[in-house]
């Protein structure tokens, strides 16, 4: 499925940064209409800030992928952190635990194509994102 | 840790940000501005988004609370030149901004700023208050 990924560590607000510019690249490398780059790179910034500041850090992989019909790009955020112990209560517009507007899980489900959270309380969260090309 | 300039013209403080900001550059920005507007008395403010090809839900709360830090200094906020895929980001994120005055480019944005200045100091002398302000022209 996905010819080349690169990963990142996310580690300090620097490496925010990071991932929204590696998103950017990739995301204009599989044209990505210009909405659409726009809103991959703000849903990664949303997911690695959240990887930052509830994950305690981690990791994320970009990839570059294809199905039969379209090209599109995966993002996937893993941390090792607490874990999200009521998903659907973080997935609520507004809910928050550490002070945010509560938009950065719910916004970013909207602003993709595909969302799946896998979490363990104690073990961690994986995020995975996927935008295709309309 | 870079640091976004905060540029005073006349009655307005103008900040143009043009990198990608880490969390703590907005917030730095948003504590030079509240000084700024002490120390300067200026009873206005200018946010150039235009170079700024995403805003987040960190960056709009920080933009957010620049607006309500200004008010209750006695300073209006308006942000300008947000592109159009970042307006179409921003509210299906969740995020319309409310209270932020907006304006499409900078021009507009002194203008509005001006006009506040007619509304609320009555009576006053400014040469600027003649009618010909750029901005009454969508409104006349």
């Amino acid at each position: 499925m996905s010819d080349d990924s690169q990963r990142l560590p996310v580690t300090t607000d620097q490496d925010v940064v990071r991932v929204r510019q590696l998103v950017r690249t990739v995301a204009v490398a599989v044209k990505l209409s210009l909405v659409d780059q726009t809103k991959i790179v703000t849903a990664a910034s949303e997911l690695a800030r959240n990887t930052l500041v509830y994950g305690g850090g981690g990791e994320v992989e970009v990839s570059r992928v294809q199905n039969d019909r379209r090209a599109g790009i995966r993002i996937v955020f893993a941390d090792q952190g607490p874990g999200i112990i009521d998903l659907e209560l973080a997935l609520t517009d507004g809910y928050t635990t550490g002070g945010g507007l509560g938009l950065g899980l719910s916004g970013a489900r909207r602003l993709v194509d595909e969302f799946e959270i896998d979490t363990e309380p104690g073990k961690g969260t994986t995020i995975t994102i996927v935008k295709w090309c309309r | 840790m870079e640091r976004v300039p905060v540029l005073k013209i006349g009655d307005i403080l103008l900040v143009s940000i043009q990198i990608d900001m880490e969390d703590q550059v907005a917030l730095q920005l948003q504590e030079d501005l509240a000084e700024r507007i002490v120390a300067t008395g200026v009873h206005g403010v200018i946010i150039d988004i235009s170079a700024l090809d995403i805003v987040d839900s960190f960056v709009g709360r920080t933009i957010a609370a620049i607006a309500s830090v200004s008010r209750v200094l006695d300073a209006e906020t308006v942000v300008v030149g947000m592109r159009p895929a970042v307006a179409i980001t921003l509210v299906e994120l969740g995020l319309s901004l409310p209270g932020v005055r907006t304006a499409l480019n900078v021009e507009l944005g002194i203008a509005l700023l001006g006009r506040r200045e007619t509304v609320t100091i009555d009576g006053d002398d400014e040469p600027a208050d003649d009618g010909s302000d750029p901005a009454a022209v969508h409104t006349s």
